[in-house]
Order: structure tokens, then sequence, then C-alpha cells
């Protein structure tokens, strides 16, 4: 992918024409259209470390250099999450995974990296990108304690399960445009465990924390005015989507304990074929061989049910937890543009300090514009790989039943290849 | 309910190999537990497939009963009926029509209209009875039962369920047809009149006094009473009914309860189909793949019901050999009765020739208190004494009659009945291994219904 690199630092206040509406057309063309301009990789505009409320950089410029995730060509970073360990220590217990990263990105000092990371640092990491990009989609994280099921944290199934959730979080901020190139990102899967626990102190003051979130529960209870018909048909779809997904859940899930039950009954059945034919003699034979039959199938329908635990289920439960995070972002934008509003209306009625309240408005205004574009060009990548993923999902399953079904066939097929074998052996049968 | 011919075909056991194709579900309905039937798919290697009650008939001519070279029977239809009972009140009862036609007719091609009757549950019943205590030695063909046992909870409980009712019409033919094959109990009167004269069959049937025999033989097997020399054979035989009888019992519920919780599994992927139409309506692109998928769903949740209902056949298979077991263990407890009465008879005569031998040579051996009466109060008169020896040698002659009369009959029946026990293993082998290939085909079928339905869906998901 080539272009023309150009140092652009558009101000603040300058709405041009630089500030596309709807950017998501211009990504597709990207590859195409040699002449367009890619701005800067320049970290210190796009550092998505420091909140900045007064953001000195345009809209345009937030998006740098994207690499599409559907061209594995230009894919140029590769994180896995493995190796489950436990530590001891006076005060906790606690696991740690290692995430191991290959990359070719020349921002990365090296071109491997190894660290050890625990659940509480993948959380700072979300919250850093939440932060930093309010409108845009972080991919969820599985939940800190799961509700239903297990309860144990350090549960074997518990903890490769969160750790499979952890690795598909890695990779889905590494295949989005703006995560992957976040400081955040970088140190987190470069800095050694000492320096990140620095680096995370370094955030911004609990007090300027404070402070936003006073803003954005004020800007809540205000509610917002004017939503753009787009938004409002985003919520609409995001009710419906959080709906059929959670349904979607839970139908699996019942699935599953209606298999497990099936399989609990089904194991009976071999040990009872194989009793009887302990009182017979001629029927001894293909008694003893049905209750085999009978054994392999349960083996089957029981790694049947473990795959659906395994590959089914959580990406089920992961986009139900995207369905809220989808919420939580409308609503963080439906704040901004209140606050919009809210400014708007201000300088319109207070006669002081207009100059200042002006200033504050045109912020207001390009974090507004900047806020929805963010949002509607995530939204467009967000349907793409959440088609992907369910379609993908959906397919592995039917596969996977499909052999399941075939497992058993051939089980109950030989079964009667061994009993026509048996009444020709007899001679009672000639099959010529 | 018209009775379908179905296509005639082999039995694994003598006639050579014919393909057939896939039976239409509608036509599985006159499968008897009697008759086998399985569907034939892309099998690479040669299927077999059992016949229907058509075919059955042939089978039993093969067995050559002359009863079954010269009728063909069944049992076609069943109706309701209310009518005033014993103690006149109104009830509901179900009557089953029994259909009996020449076999020259049906081969010559003409169809002439059969013979029929009407016949209830109770009116089986009391044949069967009468069976049962005419042919002591043999071991009679059980009925279906009376009321459903082993049932998962979608299946009825209630005797006038209609699938109840249908199960039970095959299962009765299936017993008129086991009698009839039977080289004893197919020459039989009663049974005979039975399947051709409506009216007075009962009348007929009483007048033989079976009723009486019927109630004095449930008394005697369920008397408790000590054998001392039973045949070996039979105690070996009356264990393995138990066994039979306990394994059975179990396979039945433990298949109950996996059909129910398959049932389960099924139907829940229903919800998949609702979840998905719903789904694909807020969906721009994935919509077509989701809503087809979506109907895949539908038909793998609706499909557990003829799975099920094809299993229940099987399980009414194995319920006729866990009733058989119950027919198998009445025949060694009557042989041990027979047995224990020639042993009672044999005992008898013993003591009485004993008793004769002291009086003959006045020593006494047995403590008896005619003896010991007669030492303390003085002895009898010789006249006395030679009065006695002759009602004791009158006895003596009777109990060695009686014991050779006992011994006769313990003859006749071990070897009658172990004929029928040889005749009924062989039996019971055969029809349980072809039961236990049924279920495999069941099985098979049921996958391959899987990989289809699946394979559909699999196909429509990537379309999302």
């Amino acid at each position: 992918m080539s272009g023309s690199v150009v140092d652009n630092t558009v101000s603040s206040g300058n709405s041009s024409a630089a500030i596309p509406t709807d950017i998501s057309g211009q990504i597709l063309d990207l590859d195409e259209d040699d002449d367009l301009e890619v701005f800067s990789k320049d970290t210190t505009l796009t550092d998505g470390s420091s909140f900045n409320a007064s953001m000195q950089t345009s809209p345009a410029s937030m998006i740098n250099q994207y690499k599409f995730e559907e061209d594995a060509d230009t894919k140029d970073i590769f994180v896995t999450v493995d190796n489950p360990e436990s530590h001891v220590t006076a005060i906790e217990t606690y696991i740690t995974y290692r995430v191991m990263t290959k990359t070719t990105r020349s921002e990365f000092d090296s071109s491997e990296f190894e660290v050890r990371r625990r659940y509480q640092d993948f959380l700072w990491l979300k919250g850093r990108l939440e932060e930093a990009h309010p409108t845009l989609i972080v991919h969820p994280l599985p939940e800190k304690f799961v509700v239903k099921g297990m309860v144990e944290r350090f549960n074997e199934d518990f903890i490769e399960t969160r750790r499979r959730a952890l690795h598909r979080f890695l990779n889905k901020i590494a295949e989005h445009p703006i995560f992957s190139s976040s400081e955040d990102f970088k140190i987190f899967l470069t800095a050694a465990s000492g320096e990140l626990t620095s680096h995370k102190k370094q955030g911004p003051g609990f007090l300027s924390r404070m402070g936003d979130t006073v803003k954005a529960v004020a800007a809540a209870v205000r509610g917002v005015r004017n939503r753009p018909q787009e938004f409002t048909e985003m919520q609409e779809y995001v009710e419906a989507f959080s709906q059929k997904i959670s349904s979607l859940d839970k139908v699996t899930q019942r699935i599953v304990r209606e298999q497990k039950e099936y399989l609990e009954e089904l194991k009976e059945c071999g040990p009872t074929y194989a009793l009887w034919s302990q009182s017979e003699e001629e029927l001894a034979e293909p008694l003893k061989n049905v209750a085999g039959c009978v054994d392999r199938c349960c083996k089957e329908t029981e790694e049947q049910v473990k795959n659906l635990s395994d590959q089914l289920i959580p990406v089920l439960h992961e986009y139900v937890l995207c369905a809220d995070t989808l919420k939580a972002v409308l609503r963080r934008r439906d704040n901004i543009q209140a606050d919009f509003e809210a400014k708007t209306e201000a300088l319109a009625t207070k006669k002081a300090d207009r100059d200042t309240m002006r200033d504050d408005l045109d912020k207001a205004e390009d974090r507004l514009e900047w806020a929805n574009n963010a949002l509607k060009s995530d939204w467009t990548r967000w349907q793409k790989v959440m088609r992907t993923d369910l379609r993908s999902a959906f397919v592995d399953t039917a596969e996977r039943n499909v052999s399941y079904y075939e497992k058993c066939l051939a089980v109950w097929e030989s079964f009667l290849h061994s009993q026509r074998t048996d009444a020709e052996g007899n001679g009672k049968v000639d099959f010529s | 309910m018209s009775r379908t011919r179905e296509v005639t075909l082999c039995s694994l056991y003598s006639l050579p190999v014919v393909f057939v194709g896939i039976k239409p579900p509608e036509l599985k309905k006159t499968i008897s537990p009697f008759a086998l039937n399985f569907q034939l798919g892309n099998f690479a290697d040669i299927c077999i497939e059992y016949c229907d009650s058509v075919d059955q008939n042939l089978q039993m001519v093969e067995k050559g009963t002359s009863l079954l070279k010269k009728m063909e029977i069944s049992v076609a239809e069943a109706e309701k009926r209310t009518g005033k009972n014993a103690v006149n009140m109104q009830e509901t009862y179900t009557v089953y029509l029994i259909e009996t036609r020449p076999v020259d007719a049906a081969s010559e091609g003409t169809n002439p209209v059969p013979d029929s009757l009407w016949r209830r549950y109770s009116e089986f019943e009391q044949l069967r009875n009468y069976l049962l205590v005419t042919y002591p030695f043999l071991v009679v063909p059980p009925l279906p039962e009376k009321r459903a046992e082993f049932v998962w909870h979608k299946l009825s409980a209630d005797n006038m369920d209609p699938d109840f009712v249908e199960r039970r019409r095959v299962g009765l033919e299936n017993f008129l047809l086991r009698v009839a094959s039977h080289p004893d109990l197919s020459t039989d009167k009663i049974f005979y009149s039975f399947l051709t004269e409506e009216n007075g069959w009962k009348e007929t049937v009483f007048e033989t006094g079976f009723q009486a025999k019927a109630d004095s033989r449930l008394k005697a097997l369920n008397a408790t009473f000590r054998v001392k020399n039973p045949d070996k054979r039979f105690a070996e035989m009356k264990h393995y009914g138990d066994e039979l009888q306990s394994v059975i019992s179990q396979l039945l519920r433990v298949r109950a309860r996996a059909a129910d919780r398959l049932y389960g599994v099924y139907k829940v992927h229903g919800n998949y189909g609702r979840v998905f139409s719903e789904w694909s309506a807020i969906e721009k692109e994935m919509g077509d793949g989701l809503q087809s998928a979506g109907h895949h769903m539908d038909a793998y949740a609706a499909s557990v019901d003829d799975i099920l209902e094809e299993e229940e056949h099987y399980a009414d298979q194995l319920k006729e050999y866990l009733f058989y077991a119950d027919a198998l263990r009445a025949v060694c407890r009557k042989h041990e009765l027979t047995q224990y009465e020639l042993e009672m008879a044999a005992q008898d005569l013993t003591s009485k020739k004993q008793q004769r031998e002291e009086l003959a040579t006045g020593t006494i051996r047995t403590f008896s208190l005619k003896g010991m009466t007669s030492k303390l109060f003085g002895q009898e008169t010789p006249e006395q004494r030679e009065a006695k020896l002759k009602m004791l040698e009158t006895q003596i002659e009777e109990g060695e009659e009686l014991v050779k009369e006992r011994n006769g009959e313990c003859e006749e029946f071990v070897k009658s009945a172990w004929v029928d026990i040889e005749r009924f293993k062989e039996q019971k082998d055969h029809d349980l291994r072809e039961a236990l290939i049924s279920y495999a085909i069941m099985q098979i079928s049921m996958c391959k219904k899987g990989i289809q339905v699946w394979n559909n869906a699999k196909e429509c998901f990537s379309k999302m």
C-alpha cells in the first residue's frame, strides 16, 4: 500500500473540507487511490494515551494509517496469549498469561516480544482505549467472574476459556486500524512488568477523571435533543441485536444442558446390553457388539458437547458483551452531543465570557463531529467483523455436528457389517 | 385405516436378498413388532429389508403350520365403542377387527372381501388364559401390555390414546400370528373359532371349564414348595427367564429416559429457528442465510418425532420378549409343580410300603401314633391287622398306579416342554438378533437425517 506521507497538522479551529463527513468510504478506497493523502504516523498527534479534552488533532488525523483486516498480506503483527501460570504472594494468588508478539512494524524496537500479563492488565488496557476513543468499539473482555456454571477462579476450564477470550481480545485490538497503533497497546505488548506498572500510574489523574465523569453525568442528565436519525437507527438495531444474541446464547446453553442429560442416560445403555450378553449364548456376541457401539456413540456425544461449550458459546457470549459495549458507545456519543447542545444554549443565553465560551463550543463541535465519524466508520467495521465471526462460528458448529453424525453412522454401519459377516460365516446366506 | 400391502422381502436366514426403495412414512404404521423394517440409504453394501405382516405370513408358511398355509390373519382396525358393562355402567372400550382370508384367493389375484369379526382386549385375554391351562408345557406367546409402561413424557399412559391403541393393534396381530405359526397351538379348535366365530365363542370357551383351571393354576404357580430333584435344565431355564426379565426391564427403563432426553435436545433446536428468523429481520446481508438456516433448525427439531416413533417399535419388540420371559418361567414353574406332585406321590408310596412292612413283620421302624397307642394299649387283633394290611395293599397298589401316572406325566411334560423351549430359544435368538439389527438401522437413519440437516444448515450459514 503506497501513498505520499504528508505531515499534516490541522488546527482544531479549522473545520474545512479536510474533515470528511464519512470516512468509511475513504478507507475502502485508500488501497486503489494513490493520490489520497495518508496522514502521518506522528505519535504525538495520535497518542491516545493522554486523554485530551481539547483535541488538538483533527478527526481525520486520529485515524492514521489503516491496515485492512481483510487483507492478510498486510497483517504485520501477530499476538498470542497462552501458558497460564499461577502466582502466589503474601497478599493474593493470581494467574498470569504469557503474551507473545511477533511484528515487523517499525515503531516496535524489536520483532519479538514476550511478556506476562494478568487480567487486571487487560482491564487497564481496555479502559485506556475506551477513554481515548469513547465512540470506538472495543472488543469485550471476558467477565471478571463467571456468573453461572463454574465458581472457582482457578478452575482449569475457566482459565482455559478465559485465556482463549483474552487471546481473541488482543487479536481484535491488533486488527483494529486505530487501536493497534495505540501507545498503550504497544506498551502492553512490550513493557516489562515494572515498566508497565509505572506507566499505568502516569495515566490522567484521579481528579481529572473525576472532572470528566461529572461532566459526563451532567450531560447524561441533560439528555440529547436532536439525535441524528442514523444513530437512533443504530440504537434500535443494537437493542434488537442484544436481545437476539442473548437468546441465542441462552438457547445454546440449554442445548448443552440437555445434551449432557442425554449423555448421562445413554451412558447406562451400553452396560445394560453388556449385562444382558452375559445371560445369552447365541445373542452374546451381537449384544456385546451393540454395547460397544453405544459406548462409542457416548464418547462422540461427549466430544460434541465439549465442542459446543468450547467453541460456539464463548463467541456468542462475547457478542452479548459486545451489545453492551455498543450501548455504552452510543450513550457516550449522546453525551458528547448533549454537551455540545448545552454549550450552544449557554452561548446563546449568557452574556459574559463569550470568547471562552465560543472557544469551548468550537471544541465541543469538533469533538462531536469527530465522535460521530469515528463511530460511523467503526460501526461499519464492527458489523463486518461480527458477521464474519458469527458466520464462521455457526458454520463451524454445523460442520462439527455433521462430523459427529458421520462418526456415529460409521459405528453402526460397522455393527451391521459384522452381523452380515457373521451370517455369511454361519453359512446361512450367500451374498455373492 | 386401509390395510396396506408392503413389498415382500426375504429373511436373513432363508431367501435371497432383494433391493427395495425407501418406505413412505405411512406404511410404517402397519409394522408389527414381529416384523422389522428399515430404510435403504446409500449403503455401499447390500442392505437387507425385512418383511411386513404379509411377508410374515410367508415366513410362517416356511415354518409350515397348516393353519397359515390356508389362511391369512390380520388385525386390521381398531374402533371405540360404548356400552353397558357387567355392573350396568356406561363404559368406553376399544374393539379390534380380526380379518381372515383364504390364502389361495390372494395368490390367484382375486381379492374377495375377508371374513371379519370384532374382539375386545379382554377376549384376547380369555383366549390366552385358555391356551395357558390347556397347554401348560408350551411357551404361550404373550399379549401386548395391558397398560402402557416404560413411558417417557411425551408418550401417553392413557389406554385410549390413539398411538397406544395403534401399537396395541399391531401387538394383537402379532399375538395371533405367533399362535397361528406354533406347530401345536395353531391346531387348537378354540383358537380357530376365536378367529372365525363372532357369536357364541365366549360360551364355547366357557364350556371348556378353563376358568376354574386357570384359577387353580394361578394358585399353584404362586404356591411355595420345595422340589428335591428338579430337572437341572428347567432350573437353569427359570433362572435365565428371571435374568432376561430383569435385564430387559432395565433396558426399557434406560431407553425410555434416554428417549425423553433426546426429545429435549432436538426440540430446543427449534428455538434456534425462531431466533434466527427474528434476527434475520434486523440484518441486511445476513438476513437470507439466517432465515433459511432457521428453517433447517425447525426441520431438525421436528425430525425427532419420527425417530422416536420408530424406536417405540423397537421397544415393543423388547417388550414382547419381556413378557415371553414370563411365559417361559411359567412353564418351568409348571415342571416344578409336576415334579413336586410326583415326588409327593412317591414319598407317600414309600411311607405306605414301610407301614406294610412293619405291619407284616411286627417291627416298628417308623414312629406312628397308631403304633405307639397300640404299644400302650395293646396289640391289635390278628383280624384287625389283616384288615389293615389289606387296606394298605390296596393303597399301595393305587399309589403305585399314581406314581406311574405322575411319572409318565412328568416325563411327557419334560419331553414336550423341552421341545418347545428349544423352539422358543431359536425363535428368540433369531428375533432379538433382528431387533438389534433394526435398531442399528434406525440409528443409521437418524444419523443420516442429522448429516443432511446440518449440511443444509452449514450451507445457509456460509451465506450469512
